[in-house]
């Protein structure tokens, strides 16, 4: 099977260059405003769209990202919205890839069988799940996989040559690198040291490997994206959605403007690197 | 009953950190090798005699154990039924059973060489214990507490930083046990490699529940002995509080096999089942969080709804996953018990026994209240007085001279 992400990586391969991956919580600050903005998000460089599912108790994301949650919670974001999200968003586009970011419960309450079918007729492309380990495969996982979507497991430096098999195993579309042991929004990763992880991770897979966490600017998208298929950046873009709203956290007219120019600056950032050396 | 009832109720978890469907690893895979690390630690440490040696010293000689099983003469002939016999927790230092578990994970932590300690805490007696081990052993000690937690247990906020803790209020969410929570494991996820996590309770990613469990038995395992002592056999009842479920899961465990002893949880019903309220079982389904699966307070949506209970330590929007278990497997039943009931029972207790409990097993106290009178003279029940009140004379002092106004 082919996924919008097997393909994107495909293409960037031939043009010789590694993914931009912009990371925003579906339904911040509002969801009108939100699906404006991912629909921007391609024409302002993105390759790759990952869109979090907000949940109320995001225990490995930030201050920025956990806000970004509860505002779109407090405006009525549910999972529900977030696949009717996807679909308004395929509407114009059949080919960037999109993949859902979050926590398993909503998932779990919205039934996995049902939430994997209407994810896939939406335009989902791969999911990423914080809170589910190898270990846990049998929860989601593999019935992703049986469903056609990608499960994009997240590698971090605490996982060691001995490890990396076991979470590699069931991947498809790429691996995200995890650059720190730490949370969303925390400090950055020295780019020869991600250098270091990615060339690990490379000896264990032949999937694409896209880095994040820590990455803000368009120096240092480029410094990653020249050792790594992709650089994703998530929280500087909050933080800039975040700063365009009035004083009652609503959307402005800036909004969707602030998200994009920043979006553009890092794409420049992204496409002024030479491809990740395989 | 379930149909499909084990032959024991102790063998659990599986190698999988399953109870049933409940319990399991759920969490970041920055946190995955250290979880696996602390599993094979524990099981190191459990089969080591001197481990259990040393830590049977500190039981006896630092914490005060066993603690007393006491006969509740002036309850028991006000309610006019069951003998009640109260397992005093509340005499062990710092004041409550937590220090049970905590003395064991400080032991484990040593063993792995870890020199910074971090927990969360709702009532502040888990923190306090924590601080006090890491106090003793000389470690590196960061609590986190919801900024209304600090508020409403000033107490112990200041006994912990008098112990050398820092004490972190958090500022996130409903500002209470469960966001503390949140911020603990997100410390923990960016200081993996010199840190080691002290829960508090039987919930959490496998082992923790096990784990917790474990040290905790010991109050059941000398509830047996003394009862034998005093009375020439087994109990008839048994009831607890649950906030997470840790000192009911002590209390509880050594007995599950014993089909003809009866076992209550009380969980805190706040306002009311139908307001808001700290009831996961009562009022909750399965569903994910912490790094288990159990029975959890939640909206249609998967969002994890706020607890609220006047006791701090019980207002946790989740349970241990061995209860949610023992809840649909029939064996053990849970109850529950309102502020207002609670703090009945506060009273009735500081004024016929001389014992100021604290508010979490004031909660337990309640169902006694409404059990024992339908029960013969000659049942005995325990009941786990998990902790003592002076954290809570301020808070209750200032409600009750609120109403006399
Ligand atoms: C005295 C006391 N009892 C009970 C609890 C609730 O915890 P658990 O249900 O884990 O015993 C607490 C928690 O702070 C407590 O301080």
């Amino acid at each position: 099977m082919t996924t919008r992400i097997d393909a994107c990586f495909a293409e960037l391969a031939k043009q010789g260059r590694s993914a931009f991956v912009t990371f925003l919580m579906a339904g911040d600050p509002d969801p009108a405003t939100s699906l404006s903005i991912i629909k921007a998000l391609p024409k302002a460089g993105a390759d790759i769209i990952e869109i979090g599912m907000p949940f109320t108790d995001p225990m490995a994301d930030g201050p920025s990202i956990q806000a970004a949650g509860l505002r779109a919670l407090k405006a009525g974001m549910t999972l529900k919205k977030t696949l009717e999200m996807v679909r308004g968003f395929r509407k114009d586009d059949n080919a960037t890839p999109l993949v859902l970011m979050g926590y398993y419960n909503p998932i779990y309450i919205y039934g996995v069988d049902k939430f994997l079918a209407d994810a896939k007729a939406a335009g989902v492309d791969g999911l990423i799940i914080v809170d589910l380990p190898p270990e846990e495969d049998t929860e989601l996982c593999i019935p992703a996989m049986k469903a056609g979507l990608n499960f994009i497991r997240l590698a971090t430096p605490t996982t060691d040559d001995k490890r990396l098999p076991a979470v590699l195993a069931n991947t498809s579309g790429f691996v995200y690198y995890v650059s720190i042991a730490g949370i969303t929004g925390g400090a950055a990763a020295d780019s020869n040291v991600v250098g270091e992880a990615v060339a690990r991770i490379k000896r264990h897979t032949k999937l694409p490997v896209c880095v994040g966490f820590g990455i803000r600017t368009p120096d240092a998208a480029r410094a990653i994206a020249q050792k790594a298929n992709g650089a994703v950046v998530g929280t500087a873009l909050v933080d800039a959605l975040h700063a365009s709203l009035d004083g009652e956290g609503r959307a402005t007219p800036k909004t969707v403007g602030a998200v994009a120019d920043l979006a553009s600056a890092l794409a420049q950032g992204v496409k002024g690197a030479k491809q990740a050396a395989e | 009953m379930n149909p499909n009832l084990p032959n024991s109720f102790r063998t659990g978890p599986d190698e999988r950190g399953h109870f049933g469907i409940f319990g399991g690893r759920f969490v970041a895979e920055t946190l995955m090798p250290l979880i696996l690390d602390l599993e094979k630690a524990y099981a190191d440490a459990k089969a080591d005699p001197a481990f259990q040696a040393e830590m049977n010293g500190y039981l006896k000689n630092y914490v005060g154990r066993p603690s007393p099983l006491y006969f509740a003469e002036r309850l028991t002939e006000h309610l006019g039924g069951a003998k009640i016999y109260f397992k005093r927790e509340e005499l062990n230092h710092t004041g409550s059973h937590k220090v049970n578990n905590v003395l064991g994970q400080i032991m484990v932590a040593r063993r792995m060489g870890k020199k910074r300690i971090i927990a969360e805490t709702g009532a502040g007696q888990h923190g306090v214990a924590t601080a006090t081990l890491c106090a003793r052993f000389g470690l590196d000690c960061v609590v986190y507490m919801g900024a209304v937690d600090v508020e409403r247990q000033q107490p112990n906020v200041i006994r912990m930083e008098m112990l050398g803790a820092r004490v972190v209020p958090v500022q996130s969410g409903s500002r209470t046990l469960k966001d503390a929570m949140n911020d603990a494991l997100r410390d923990w996820v960016t200081n993996v490699h010199d840190t080691f996590y002290c829960i508090g309770t039987v919930a959490g990613p496998h082992p923790y529940p096990m784990m917790v469990r474990d040290f905790q038995s010991v109050i059941g395992d000398e509830t047996r002995t003394q009862m034998q002592e005093i009375e020439g056999r087994l109990p008839d009842s048994l009831i607890a509080c649950i906030g997470g479920g840790s000192n009911a899961m002590g209390l509880f465990h050594p007995f599950l096999d014993d089909p003809s002893i009866e076992i209550f949880g009380v969980e805190a019903a706040g306002h009311g089942l139908t307001q808001l309220h700290a009831a996961s079982i009562a009022g909750g389904r399965p569903g994910v969080l912490h790094g288990n699966r159990t029975y959890l307070l939640m909206d249609e949506d998967g969002q994890i709804q706020d607890a609220h209970s006047i006791s701090a330590g019980l207002d946790y929007p989740g349970i241990g996953p061995e209860h949610s278990w023992l809840h649909e497997t029939g064996r053990v039943t849970y109850l529950s018990a309102t502020d207002e009931e609670a703090l009945e029972a506060f009273q009735l207790l500081s004024r016929l026994e001389g014992i100021i409990p604290a508010l979490e097993p004031a909660h337990a106290i309640a169902k006694v209240l409404e059990l024992a009178p339908k029960r013969p003279k000659d049942h005995l029940m325990v009941v786990n007085l998990s902790g003592r009140g002076d954290k809570d004379v301020p808070q209750v002092g200032d409600i009750l001279k609120g109403r006399k106004k």
